[in-house]
């Protein structure tokens, strides 16, 4: 399959942007995950307990659960609306490789949704008392780990669009799969603060994350196309 | 360029249901193709299968020469499709969703404005979609056919919601794109005069 | 076909049964609550097995678009995921009286084969979800294809994980370093349980088969060949 490349950027980059756009007038999609990571992580030593070497033990840990949690909480209405209003026909009509319009929406949702957890978690690291060195790596990982989630999230969205109880069978189809990245980038923060080398850990996610792009926008555009049916 | 669209022994299913077998039909230039049959008979499911969403049974759609399986991308960016969902984002405005389609294929290159003004639609540029009537709605679909330079266009019941003169333009617009030499696939519940030679498919 | 399958399986199982059980000297280490391996082990990878068999089927079903391709995966699916449950269950009552405790995260195959099992889980919620069998098929079939590329980087994952904790281990050795008393019997289990996999698939996919092709006349007439 030869596209063009000029038009296949062109088609990417125009979702992005539209989808961009929509974010910035509905920008409770951008907000809802983020506040969700961050109550999450503040319902954990709320639950734990307020002793200071427990907080630091399980920060990594909590930080981690909470931004997968809440990644797969915007990952269900990520191809939702273009299903409902007939964009998404458009779309897969269109002369565009649909894996280059597929990567486009998984691009977006990390914008929208990875990005920001990265960016407040050092925020959220102070509460668990973690030290500067570690919050950089925590960021690293997180960097690394939520993009291989957007990219393996938005085949499950892809296959569960236009479901009823679609968001609990998304989370089920995504959650063993993720497992990889929620082991890795959580122990590695810890084996950071514990001291340990970090260079294993990091060098996988970033290959896994290298890994999943390059199959994950074909599995999402096979996958919209079977849903569309 | 190819414009010649021919299907051989296409074959049906929804689901465990039967629509059609064994149907041919071939379309040249200018020419226009009207799919009648009563709700249910399965019109839209025979245009969205032209058009590349659903897939067929058996049999085989030619554009030109080439079955439309092996190249898919120069059949998609030859045909533009009109769906019943008129496939806008509601929270976007009309300028910013054409602008987006813009970048989903090529464009004929009709001013854009111009285009607006003759769907009577221009004044309505800088409102979001979901502001506008369902017969607004319709017309910026049009717009998207005029703007795009696609040769054939796929439109399933385009007089939905459309007032009289909703409807005369879609008539007009459609004879004029057969005179260019343009071909064109229309599924419709009501009778529909527009140019002289239709080929009809009635589905039972 | 059936029977080919059936009677060497049973065959072999009981074999193996017999002869893990009674014959096999007792393990120096762990008495005789290691036999549970002769169920344990087969069980854990005729799990990953079936996992393959039903991405590879359903990758086939998928691309050449055959729809008996597609039948053998809907069919093999349950049968892999109670496979799972059983090396679960019996890694468990393995590990109770070795660990004292029904669960051991330290372990890698026991955390592995319960992500497996989730795996299976989702295959066959995501088909229950989707009433068309045609749509059903080509999507589950997607989700397989990428859990398959997972299955390794997910083992290998946890692997890792569990090496960071010295944890106890079920089986880390076996294989050829275990004495011949032993080992004939547990190969005699896997194959036995193997062939029976083997005629319960079948089973499954003829059931299958019947229920997908129902409508048709051949089916009509099979049926009403054989009498009330």
């Amino acid at each position: 399959m030869t596209g063009d490349a000029p038009a296949m950027l062109a088609g990417m980059l125009g979702v992005i942007r539209r989808d961009l756009l929509l974010a910035w007038k509905r920008p409770g999609d951008i907000l809802n995950p983020l506040f969700f990571f961050v109550m999450v992580a503040a319902l954990f030593p709320l639950a734990v307990g307020p002793s200071p070497e427990q907080l630091e033990f399980s920060g990594p840990a909590v930080l981690w659960v909470a931004a997968l949690l809440a990644m797969l909480l915007s990952l269900n209405s990520l191809f939702l609306s273009d299903f409902e209003d007939g964009s998404l026909d458009q779309m897969l009509v269109s002369p565009v490789p649909l894996p280059a319009l597929a990567l486009g929406k998984s691009i977006m949702h990390w914008l929208t949704s990875g990005l920001p957890l990265v960016l407040i978690s050092p925020v959220v690291a102070i509460t668990f008392r973690m030290p500067a060195s570690v919050t950089g790596f925590l960021m690293i990982t997180l960097l690394l780990g939520t993009i291989s989630l957007s990219l393996l999230g938005s085949i499950g969205a892809a296959l569960t669009v236009g479901l009823h109880r679609g968001t609990a069978l998304l989370s089920l189809l995504i959650l063993p799969l993720a497992m990889p990245v929620l082991i890795f980038g959580a122990r590695t923060v810890s084996l950071v603060a514990a001291g340990d080398g970090v260079a294993g850990g990091l060098y996988f996610l970033g290959a896994y994350a290298v890994l999943v792009l390059s199959f994950a926008p074909f599995a999402t555009a096979a996958a919209l196309r079977i849903s569309n049916e | 360029m190819t414009t010649k669209l021919s299907a051989n022994d296409l074959t049906l299913f929804r689901g465990e249901r039967c629509l059609f077998r064994h149907l041919s039909f071939a379309l040249n230039q200018g020419e226009l193709l009207l799919l009648e049959g009563r709700n249910g008979t399965g019109k839209t499911s025979l245009m969205r299968a032209i058009a590349g969403l659903i897939s067929f049974e058996a049999g085989e759609i030619f554009w030109g020469d080439v079955p439309v399986l092996s190249d898919r991308q120069a059949f998609h960016g030859a045909l533009v499709w009109m769906a019943h969902r008129v496939g806008f984002k509601a929270d976007l405005t009309l300028v910013e969703n054409l602008r987006f389609e813009a970048n989903l294929r090529s464009q004929s290159g009709a001013d854009f404005d111009e285009v607006l003004h003759r769907l009577d639609i221009d004044r309505l540029k800088r409102l979001p979609i979901r502001s506008l009537s369902a017969g607004q709605q319709r017309r910026v679909a049009l717009a998207r056919m005029l703007l795009s330079g696609a040769p054939l266009w796929l439109m399933d019941e385009p007089f939905t919601n459309l007032d009289r003169e909703g409807r005369e333009l879609v008539v007009k617009l459609t004879s004029e794109h057969l005179d260019m030499g343009g071909m064109c696939i229309m599924a419709a519940h009501q009778d529909v005069e527009i140019g002289s030679n239709a080929q009809k498919i009635v589905l039972q | 076909m059936i029977p080919w399958f059936v009677v060497p399986g049973l065959f072999l199982v009981a074999y193996g049964a017999y002869a893990g059980l009674f014959v096999a000297p007792m393990d120096y280490q762990q008495g005789d609550a290691f036999r549970i391996i002769y169920v344990h082990v087969p069980s854990a990878y005729l799990s990953m097995m079936t996992y393959m068999i039903m991405a590879t089927s359903a990758g086939i079903g998928l691309i050449w678009r055959i729809k008996l391709a597609h039948a053998v995966a809907a069919a093999a699916a349950p049968i892999g995921a109670w496979f799972t449950f059983l090396a679960l269950a019996t890694g468990s009552i393995w590990g109770k009286p070795m660990w004292g405790t029904w669960w051991e995260w330290g372990d890698p195959r026991l955390t592995s084969e319960l992500i497996m099992l989730f795996l299976y889980f989702g295959y066959m919620a995501l088909r229950g979800a989707i009433d068309d069998t045609a749509k059903a098929d080509k999507s589950s079939a997607v989700l397989a294809l990428v859990g398959a590329v997972n299955v390794p980087i997910i083992h290998f994952s946890v692997e890792w994980w569990s090496s960071l904790h010295q944890g106890p281990t079920l089986v880390r050795k076996g294989g050829p370093a275990m004495d011949t008393a032993m080992l004939y019997p547990l190969l005699a289990m896997i194959l036995g349980f193997t062939f029976l996999f083997g005629a319960l698939l079948l089973r499954r996919v003829r059931a299958e088969v019947l229920y997908r092709e129902r409508r048709t006349r051949w089916v009509r007439e099979m049926i009403l060949s054989k009498g009330t």
